[in-house]
């Protein structure tokens, strides 16, 4: 049952019993394609009098646009920030492996490390299209080491640092940035503004996280160019009714006019943040909402311990951390 | 004529669909021989196409030797707008079987040349050799298609300019702007109709009963344009209970009791009594 040949020679595929994302919504509806292209069967079937060649039966599951994962430490045992074997085997491992989950874009992430670590890595791991043999490498999210040593969470004491003398500490501490595309800092060390501004004019996403930061610093760094909240609620001083700190910019009206929209990041184990803190935050600015997995080396990996760069983790059942300890690392 | 008086909605489309149905399987419908079917669109067909969609899913029905003739669409609304009639068939029924492209012919509201674009609707149903079933709704008005009162009852598919009642009552598909809704439409006309083999007209509804009425039990006039089909040789009307409600009990008692024979027209053309002994 060819299409019309006079149009295209292309072979047209009709996914059936499926269900599409469209509008924001999921839809019992039929996709059909041609040439890698989404076609409209109502006009193919009017205009062109043309019908599918292959029809798929997809048994009711739901066809989506893959997803992009902007914080992702690792998997199937690498650690981005300290596997210095084979760094570019280990991201293509890892980009592999993420696939089959969905994730079609994914930005590796370093934590907090040192300036040998960043002179290592950083070169090593280029922006690359994505295809059959795995995800869209968009670039790296350094997250760290300018964050508070309050609310490390899982990085290393040594490795946090400050920029006193503005960018020069940056460019000093990473040494190559042309592959970092997300920086998480505090906003509350001395200079922040100053390097939110450098960071922004180069194109790379600041990020607001592991922060003691309160609103008002909040809002004076995205008034110079943050646009992002590294995992919500985690790392960050609470919601207070008067200073609801990081979370409250969700809802602030000091942003800057062009500022198209403040977006979080949101760790949806059900462990890092409770569903209904989630659902208070998507109440409340839905369109700024970011899935992340924050997923560490042993995803993919059974339970016990595990290295993972530096430290010990332990996976209990759905829970990776630090072991011999409380803390959360991760998913 | 036959009148075919059920419960309600769904026992009115179930009947239809299944009449269709009927019809096209005793035809035997081939590559060289394929069944024309005229459709219309609005709320009336829409559970009678959703039950012969589900006869296709069960695999107990195919459109793949069927034709399809339209009766009407708007003029300059672009296809793809969701209130089109083109819209209207891909979504309700064509999407969801498996009729082929070229066999679904619509008129074209946005054809350069209108009159030609009608008088081509009318060569192309010459062509498939006429209309073997033609399916129909009424307004309240009493027309089909696009007929308003005053349309010719001899007329041919043409260029109608929409009345002031019609206009209002769509006005309700275009979000309630007046200025939104189409005043042309292509339509076929009274006597393209009349030219099918056989008509199925559907009726729902207390709002249509009077336009029965009208078309039964009163003469045959250009006022009433579905009228005409007293003078058809085979017309099957099919109405549930309420659009009854303004025809004489009499008319009602009579056709009621004839449900037995009108349901005989579902059935499946029997063998001959000496083979079935067969089967003990």
């Amino acid at each position: 049952m060819p299409g019309n040949k006079t149009v295209s020679d292309s072979h047209i595929f009709q996914f059936k019993n499926c269900r599409i994302l469209r509008n924001h919504s999921i839809f019992v509806e039929d996709l059909w394609v041609r040439d890698g292209k989404i076609i409209d069967p109502e006009k193919l079937f009017y205009v062109e009098k043309g019908y599918a060649d292959f029809q798929i039966d997809c048994k009711n599951a739901i066809i989506a646009p893959g997803f992009i994962d902007v914080q992702i430490n690792g998997g199937f045992g690498i650690d981005f920030s300290s596997n210095f074997d084979d760094i570019e085997g280990g991201v293509q491992k890892v980009a592999k492996g993420i696939l089959q989950h969905g994730c079609t874009s994914f930005c590796p992430t370093i934590i907090s490390s040192s300036k040998e670590v960043y002179k290592k890595v950083l070169p090593k791991i280029k922006i690359k299209a994505g295809g059959r043999d795995g995800a869209e490498i968009l670039g790296v999210h350094v997250e760290g080491p300018f964050i508070s040593k309050e609310k490390r969470g899982a990085h290393l004491l040594e490795n946090m640092a400050t920029y006193d003398n503005g960018f020069s500490d940056v460019l000093d501490m990473y040494h190559d940035i042309s592959s970092v595309r997300i920086v998480t800092l505090a906003p509350e060390l001395p200079r922040s503004l100053d390097v939110i501004r450098e960071f922004v004019d180069r194109g790379v996403v600041v990020s607001l996280g592991h922060s003691m930061a309160s609103l008002s610093q909040g809002e004076e760094a995205v008034k110079h160019g943050a646009s992002f909240i590294t995992h919500l609620f985690n790392a960050m001083l609470p919601f207070h009714h008067r200073d609801p700190h990081l979370v409250g910019l969700l809802a602030s009206y000091k942003h800057p006019p062009d500022l198209r929209i403040i977006y979080y990041g949101i760790i949806s184990d059900g462990i890092h943040t409770n569903p209904c803190a989630e659902r208070i935050a998507h109440r409340t600015h839905a369109k700024g909402s970011v899935l992340v997995t924050d997923a560490v080396a042993a995803m993919g990996l059974p339970s016990g311990t595990h290295r993972t760069g530096t430290q010990m983790i332990e996976i209990q059942d759905k829970r990776a951390l630090i072991a011999g300890t409380d803390t959360l690392c991760g998913r | 004529m036959r009148l075919v008086i059920l419960d309600n909605y769904d026992k009115v489309s179930e009947w239809a669909a299944r009449y269709i149905k009927r019809r096209i399987l005793d035809f035997e419908p081939g590559p060289d021989n394929y069944f024309t079917l005229g459709l219309p669109t609005g709320s009336t067909p829409l559970g009678t196409y959703k039950k012969l969609i589900e006869f296709y899913k069960k695999g107990e029905l195919s459109f793949k030797y069927v034709k399809t003739f339209n009766m009407d669409e708007y003029v300059a609304l672009p296809r793809n707008h969701p209130e089109s009639y083109h819209s209207f068939m891909w979504h309700n029924f064509f999407k969801h079987i498996d009729i082929l492209p070229e066999n679904a012919h619509l008129l074209d509201g946005n054809a350069e040349d209108k009159v030609a674009e009608c008088e081509h609707f009318e060569e192309e149903i010459k062509k498939a050799g006429g209309i073997e079933l033609f399916m129909g709704g009424i307004g309240p008005d009493g027309h089909i298609a696009f007929n308003e009162p005053g349309s010719s009852l001899v007329s041919r598919t043409r260029v109608k300019t929409l009345n002031q009642d019609t206009v209002e009552a769509n006005a309700r598909f275009f979000g309630g702007d007046i200025s939104q809704v189409p005043t042309e439409a292509l339509t076929v006309g009274v006597g393209t109709v009349m030219d099918a083999r056989e008509v199925m007209i559907l009726i729902t509804g207390a709002h249509k009963s009077y336009a029965l009425y009208k078309a039964i039990e009163e003469g045959v006039s250009h006022m009433w344009t579905v009228s005409a089909f007293q003078m058809h040789p085979k017309t099957i009307f099919v109405c549930d209970e309420d659009a009854t409600l303004e025809l004489k009990v009499k008319t009602v008692k009579y056709f009621k009791g004839l449900m037995t024979l009108h349901n005989k027209l579902l059935e499946e053309k029997s063998v001959e009594p000496s083979s079935k002994k067969t089967e003990e």
